[in-house]
């Protein structure tokens, strides 16, 4: 159905979307705004829940207030598109009986009845509670309602009243009905009203004693934005490395590479885990860095940006990218510089694995075999020289054969693998015919030879070495 | 149009019928000519419920997704907005508004006073005539199948506690049950489990007034945290529709394909007019050829195509057989069934080919392998240097998640030595600020360091037989197959519980996380069911936070057994795949 047909289609795809501006309907909809004040402050069976205008009634009431507004029958839906009065008897689409299932009619309340008005009332209330009227006299039967009753009409979505919840105590009842009921819409409006009723210490401190509420208002505070909040929470539950993280986490956010390098660096006194610290040390010292390194290269002066121009910055880049790019560009610069493969190396506490299979990566992509070989010579205590690797010989080659290395290149690093069996299998793969036989001869595997034979050209140079050894009457084949 | 919903054990065509009712109703509420503006992500769910041809029966003239700015110009009464109660979109709906029109909400699944409180806000929530909620809890996916498509559930209930999915889900089978019946007993495994089931108690007991009357359909339902069993979604499905969804994604039902394959070759025309958009295909039980291959283990699919194929080319030979006026009436009958078949099978023979050059390439091996040493207990305990191969060569990272996670769950834990290395090579190859991803995969218990030296994942995979070593691919008599070889944990559960019953697995379901527990729901007299000699149980397996294809494939094969005695229905919060499930855990799925 996202597309449901091709006549629509030229539709989607033609329609353009024009900026909103703020015309002649706006002063449509003010006056249609006013004209409504007008009218709300004459009727009194009306919710009017949509301004913030304080309105007074004849019984001294603030209009808003459902305590005293709204019958059960009075829809609080603005049913009326043209600004007509609110009142309005809605009959309900209802169902008729033996007409078939419908799903509403399975569960929904009679009817349908917004239910906001408990958030403009607790606004008006929450300035000054306490000088608030005793129970009026013209008392509602409404206001005896009791948390389970409440609870339960918030659920139908019918009209409820949250301000009669006055004490702390009653609050509390009413909250723990609304979590025993589960249903989150219920429990986020409760806790909406006691976030406005109450202070800040005395909720987090009941909060704390209900998980389920607490869970509920962490996921409102995160939903609306409420970092500040939420991290104050955090604090007070002692859950700082979740708040340490979550303020980490706003840096994904910010674009400017400057701002978000400051941002890391105020994230540093955070409370991290001992180990989510070093990394986000290391995040902050990496793109502090990467900035300078970025500001240099950007020019390209240097002889191998214009050989090989940069395709991209290096702003946010990992650091083992990071590694490669300067394993590229910067490779044989003093220790002491930011850019060199060196510091960095020593700086992030790269292993030697991963340093070398990044030169390697970048070195071979330059096709300097002469930087590939010196990463893997290392002299004995005789003075001769013999290739040691961290990674199998097998990944070096693998790596080499990816950026292209000659034939040469790729056979002096196969021989160096210890396994035959592995050896064998690379050197048919990258077809290293020289080493294939040279391993069957050590293998002294005739047969084996013999069925390579047929794979190799007629009178090439390795049809004829294969030749050589089958004749060859010294070898004690094993076959 | 939905037969195949109609076909299985259970006729889940009624609560189609019951969605589209509910929706043909709410559309005649706002009289006149009307417009849909769509919050993107609804089109695809309700796309199984109901056609653009409904919508227009109900004078929807347009439909627009929902973006910044004005609804362009449209020339109707009506403007409805079909959303999730996402606060976000109040704020685009608020940029939308644009009289003189009429405008609607329709909340899907369940309106919220939160978003209701932000248009306010924005001073807008005056221009609405109608604010109303769309219930599409449990959505019909298939003959056998119900699903929430409720993307982020997993993460909600097991990262951030967040139950809202659990409460849509005792709402969801509150319906089911109206619908067909209430379910007499229930089982559960897990905190998710055990409040589900708290809820829909609670829930009967407010309706106690109205009696059910409804013959019960369902026998016994079960419900099953996700995270009883962590290590399932995380392993490659090895079926046809497993595959599938590994490798191209299925969504809503539809899965998206390179066209490469499908292009109508004719002759003459040589290689021009290659197709460039993705073929897009619907999958599911209403093609025969699907319905017949989609649970098959990959490797026993070919044989199932090569059969198919000769069976529709002799029907097609039968053209020269047919001699009479008559005989050839009769075949001309038949052609539009035959052409669907083949047209079936060319498209399925493309996706198998296409699925094969992966299953048969060297990284589909070695990672496959890796997997399957884990299940089986080999070398958990230490780095594996496959995976450090991997990550070197930065490959992609969910990739890398969901086979250090597999380590983790298969060891009871990482080493702490182990574990460290492990993010520290993550974090340097990918990026530090994956050090969110990594702490959210820690919270749900996917990769943890070890705290007892006591591995209690052997004793599971033996008493649980969750390895299989002579899997048998092609006629299957086990549910290791999808797998071939590993026996999912979840459905291993379910088949137990059916026989021989959970009492003789207790010291397993203890190292299984969470609670177990049975309950009874009464039923008026004269609802009891007598069973025929022989019947079938019907049990509804609800697994809360996701299933995989492989995972329902394996109850497929449960209901099919012969003197099996339990057909399954199978319903969840959304159809899961390992990357899709590591990816709505991530923070930053996506590279800079």
């Amino acid at each position: 159905m996202t597309r449901p047909k091709p006549e629509d289609d030229e539709y989607w795809n033609s329609s353009k979307f024009s900026a909103f501006t703020f015309d002649d309907e706006d002063d449509e909809f003010t006056k249609m705004k006013e004209s409504k004040r007008a009218v709300n402050s004459m009727l009194v069976d009306d919710d009017d829940d949509d301004d913030d205008v304080e309105k007074v009634s004849w019984s001294g009431e603030p209009i808003g207030s459902i305590s005293w507004s709204v019958k059960e029958t009075a829809s609080s839906i603005r049913s009326s598109g043209e600004q007509s009065f609110p009142k309005i008897d809605i009959t309900p689409s209802l169902p008729k009986q033996g007409s078939g299932y419908s799903l509403s009619s399975l569960f929904k309340g009679k009817q349908q009845v917004i239910c906001c008005s408990a958030f403009t009332d607790t606004s008006v209330r929450a300035y000054a509670p306490e000088l608030r009227k005793p129970k009026s006299e013209c008392k509602d039967y409404m206001s005896d309602w009791s948390p389970e009753e409440t609870v339960r009409r918030m659920r139908k979505g019918k009209v409820f009243s949250l301000e009669r919840f006055r004490s702390l105590q009653e609050k509390l009842l009413l909250l723990d009905e609304a979590v025993s009921e589960n249903d989150g819409n219920v429990i986020t409006a409760v806790l909406i009203y006691l976030k406005k009723s109450l202070s800040k210490e005395i909720l987090f401190r009941e909060l704390m004693l209900r998980e389920i509420a607490l869970r509920h208002y962490v996921h409102y505070l995160k939903e609306m934005g409420e970092q500040k909040l939420l991290v104050e929470l955090m604090k007070a539950l002692g859950r700082t490395d979740d708040m340490a993280l979550m303020q980490y986490k706003e840096h994904l956010n910010i674009k400017d590479e400057g701002q978000r390098r400051d941002f890391l660096k105020n994230c540093l006194s955070l409370p991290f885990s001992q180990d989510d610290a070093i990394h986000v040390q290391d995040h902050y010292t990496l793109l502090e860095r990467q900035i300078i390194i970025e500001a240099n290269d950007k020019r390209g002066d240097a002889e191998i940006f214009k050989k090989f121009p940069r395709k991209a910055s290096i702003l946010n880049m990992p650091i083992i990218t990071t590694l490669y790019y300067s394993c590229f560009y910067h490779y044989g610069e003093s220790d002491g510089t930011f850019s060199s493969p060196a510091n960095i190396r020593k700086t992030f506490r790269i292993s030697e694995k991963q340093y070398i299979l990044t030169a390697l990566g970048a070195r071979a992509k330059l096709k300097s075999w002469f930087d590939v070989d010196s990463l893997f010579n290392t002299k004995n205590w005789l003075g001769y020289t013999k290739k040691r690797s961290p990674i199998g010989f097998h990944r070096v080659v693998d790596i080499l054969q990816k950026n292209n290395a000659p034939v040469q290149v790729l056979q002096e690093y196969m021989n160096l693998i210890d396994d035959p069996e592995l050896k064998l299998s690379l050197a048919q793969k990258y077809k290293c015919h020289d080493i294939v036989i040279d391993t069957y001869r050590d293998l002294k595997d005739r047969q084996q030879l013999i069925v390579y034979r047929g794979k190799v050209e007629r009178g090439s140079k390795e049809d004829k070495k294969i030749e050589e050894l089958l004749c060859n009457m010294q070898i004690r084949w094993k076959n | 149009m939905a037969a195949h919903l109609s076909y299985g054990r259970v006729n889940l065509n009624i609560l189609r019928e019951a969605a589209r009712k509910e929706l043909r109703e709410f559309l005649d509420k706002c009289a006149g000519s009307k417009a849909i503006v769509w919050d993107e992500y609804l089109t695809g769910p309700f796309g199984l419920i109901a056609q653009y041809s409904l919508l227009k029966e109900h004078e929807v003239e347009k439909m627009f997704t929902l973006k910044g700015g004005r609804v362009p110009p449209a020339d109707v009464k009506n403007i409805i907005f079909f959303v999730r109660p996402r606060l976000e979109l109040m704020d685009i709906i608020a940029e939308n508004l644009q009289p003189p029109r009429e405008f609607h909400i329709l909340f899907v699944p369940r309106r919220s006073l939160l978003c209701e409180q932000r248009l306010k806000e924005q001073g807008v929530l005056n221009s609405f005539t109608n604010i109303d909620e769309y219930i599409l809890d449990l959505i019909p996916y298939d003959g056998d199948l119900l699903s929430m498509e409720s993307e982020s559930a997993f993460r909600e209930c097991y990262l951030e506690n967040d139950q809202t999915s659990l409460y849509h889900t005792a709402k969801g089978l509150m319906t089911l049950q109206a619908l067909y019946g209430t379910i007499p007993q229930i089982f559960g495994k897990g905190e998710c489990a055990r409040h589900v089931a708290n809820m829909m108690l609670r829930m009967k007991r407010e309706f106690a007034g109205s009696q059910n009357q409804i013959l019960p359909v369902f026998d016994t339902l079960l419900l099953l945290d996700r995270n009883v069993d962590l290590l399932t979604p995380l392993a490659t499905q090895l079926t046809y529709e497993g595959l599938i969804d590994e490798i191209y994604g299925i969504t809503n039902g539809y899965v998206k394909l390179p066209p490469e394959k499908f292009a109508q070759k004719k002759p003459g025309e040589g290689g021009k007019d290659l197709p460039t958009e993705p073929k897009k295909l619907q999958l599911n039980s209403a093609e025969e050829l699907y319905a017949e291959i989609r649970d098959k283990n990959f490797n026993a699919v070919g044989a199932a195509l090569s059969k198919k194929a000769k069976i529709i080319s002799a029907a097609f030979e039968e053209r020269h057989n047919a001699k009479t006026v008559g005989e050839i009436k009769q075949f001309v009958s038949q052609l539009p069934h035959m052409q669907a078949a083949r047209n079936s099978l060319a498209n399925h023979t493309s996706i198998a080919e296409l699925i094969k050059d992966i299953t048969t390439s060297e990284v589909f091996f070695d990672n496959l392998t890796v997997e399957q040493e884990f299940m089986t207990g080999v070398d958990t305990d230490k780095v594996n240097t496959y995976i450090e191969d991997c990550i070197s060569r930065k490959d992609p990272l969910i990739k890398i998640l969901r086979l250090v996670c597999m380590q983790s769950v298969c060891n009871n834990g990482l080493k702490q030595k182990v574990l460290d290395h492990y993010k520290r090579e993550i974090l340097q190859t990918y990026g530090y600020e994956h050090i969110l991803t990594l702490n959210n995969l820690e919270k749900v218990g996917l990769l943890k360091p070890q705290t007892t030296t006591r591995n209690n994942y052997p004793t599971i995979r033996k008493t649980l037989k969750l390895w299989m070593e002579d899997a048998n691919e092609q006629n299957p008599n086990d549910i290791s197959y999808v797998y071939s070889g590993y026996a999912p944990l979840s459905v291993r559960l379910t088949q137990l519980l059916a026989r021989p019953g959970w009492r003789s697995i207790e010291e397993v379901l203890k190292m299984l996380p969470g609670p177990h527990f049975e309950e009874r729901q009464q039923l008026p007299t004269g609802l009891h069911k007598k069973r025929q000699q022989g019947e079938n149980r019907t049990t509804l397996v609800f697994f809360l936070g996701g299933v995989t294809y492989a995972e329902i494939a394996a109850l497929r094969f449960l209901s099919q057994m012969e003197d099996g005695g339990t057909e399954y229905v199978i319903a969840t919060t959304k159809l899961i795949n390992g990357t899709s499930w590591i990816k709505s855990l991530m923070d930053r799925p996506e590279p800079f």
